[in-house]
């Protein structure tokens, strides 16, 4: 075995830490930013099976950070060209293709049929999911997740170790904490932040050195430290019985919406439509359907102006959620005018027509 | 007293570190808890106070909001970040 005579030949990892590689099934949820780096390494490195998960769509602005994709894939599914160029990187991995998100109903399902899971992904509710899932299933997970020029790296749930929760109990709200959306971060970051992952994900599955478990790794990309902070086991955490029965925090209050598929055939047909799109100026600048009012969430006040006569208003965001949480303030502010979501935001507008 | 911004933190306070005070000059009274370090912090710059999940380190150890502070610990506060 030729192929791997690199890392063979290493005293502690050996054949022996590249067959448990080679029979290892690693979940690797979203395929941006640290799904990327997480992937490119855990294919070359030889892992057996890897399962893909993501929905999206390649944008340009995806382009900064997420280096696999070219100019040329744009408007692509990230599943469908991440699958091309791994599988031409190693023609011996098995690939399972999961095209949905993660969801509470799903989430045992697929999980289940892994060893090991990478959160690669960029939300609040997505992150909790995976946690309460894993503890449920038993199964590590490699944590990963980015602000600005910083990251953070654990493992959680490792051997009966800390997860998750023993850091952060609660989810945050949406509008707590900013998304790279809102935040931005630096391209070169989820490179480094999701090439740690790997590395964990690699060290858990051959059992070789120290696993980040019970220890969170802060990143600063700007002073290049690096700083460990030790965290106990919650033991409550692990007594967990089932999923939570919503994981978006809004869930609990149902908000007036519409399919991106209804609203565009309402754009289509009808002339004077008021929408307000949520998202940064950058975002909007970027791309913005031709009727829309840019309002972001975090000065929604200058919405004012914006009320027209019109009895219904749209509010549109990237994925649905800031447009969620803006419907729920305006209804608030005007009872008498009825604020409509976009569900899936210009994601969901984009792949209907690309 | 010296703390370590990580997340959000930094952009709230707008630096990576802050400084406390530890002689009572200022009048104010001293943070001995994590708990009353939280306030203290909540009262100067109230967005902290938004942040319901925030971790807390006492010299590179997770801390809870009972734990003693004294002048000459590292502390670090480390809100969830999200991006990825």
């Amino acid at each position: 075995m030729s192929r791997y005579i690199r890392q063979t030949q290493l005293k502690d990892f050996g054949p022996v830490g590249q067959k448990k590689l080679s029979q290892s099934k690693v979940l690797v949820v979203g395929l941006g930013g640290l799904g990327l780096p997480v992937l490119q390494y855990l294919n070359a490195m030889g892992v057996g099976t890897l399962g893909l998960m993501d929905q999206d769509l390649i944008e340009l602005h995806n382009l900064q950070r997420q280096v696999l994709y070219s100019e040329q894939d744009i408007g692509r599914l990230k599943l469908e060209v991440v699958h091309e160029k791994l599988s031409t990187q190693n023609s011996q991995t098995h690939f399972n293709l999961h095209d949905s998100f993660l969801t509470k109903d799903n989430a045992l399902e697929i999980i289940k049929d892994y060893d090991l899971v990478v959160d690669a992904t960029d939300n609040f509710p997505t992150r909790y999911l995976i946690n309460d899932a894993c503890v449920l299933l038993k199964k590590p997970f490699v944590y990963g997740a980015l602000h600005s020029f910083e990251g953070h790296v654990s493992v959680f749930n490792y051997q009966n170790g800390p997860t998750y929760r023993c850091l952060y109990p609660n989810m945050p709200s949406a509008e707590e904490v900013p998304n790279c959306n809102e935040n931005g971060v630096l391209g070169v970051i989820p490179g480094i932040i999701g090439t740690f992952q790997a590395l964990e994900a690699i060290k858990v599955l051959t059992g070789i050195g120290e696993v980040l478990s019970g220890k969170l790794l802060l990143f600063d990309g700007l002073s290049q430290r690096s700083t460990q902070i030790g965290f106990k086991l919650n033991p409550k955490n692990l007594e967990l019985k089932k999923l939570q029965d919503f994981y978006e925090p809004l869930d609990c209050d149902v908000v007036p919406a519409i399919t991106a598929e209804d609203f565009q055939s309402l754009l289509d047909s009808k002339t004077d439509i008021t929408l307000i799109d949520v998202r940064t100026e950058e975002e909007f600048t970027e791309r913005n359907l031709k009727k829309a009012i840019n309002v972001p969430l975090d000065c929604l006040e200058l919405a004012s102006n914006h009320i027209t006569s019109d009895d219904t208003i749209y509010v549109i965001c990237q994925s649905g959620k800031r447009s969620e949480i803006a419907v729920k303030k305006l209804q608030d502010q005007y009872p008498n005018k009825q604020f409509i979501n976009i569900l899936g935001g210009m994601n969901k507008i984009a792949s209907l027509c690309p | 007293m010296t703390i370590l911004l990580f997340g959000i933190t930094k952009d709230i306070v707008g630096a990576p570190t802050l400084s406390i005070p530890t002689a009572s000059v200022t009048g104010k009274k001293i943070p001995k808890t994590v708990k009353e370090l939280k306030e203290f912090l909540g009262n100067t710059y109230p967005e902290l106070n938004k942040l319901s999940s925030l971790a807390v380190a006492v010299n590179n150890s997770y801390a809870e909001d009972d734990q003693v502070i004294n002048s000459y610990d590292e502390i670090a506060l480390i809100p969830p970040v999200s991006g990825g």
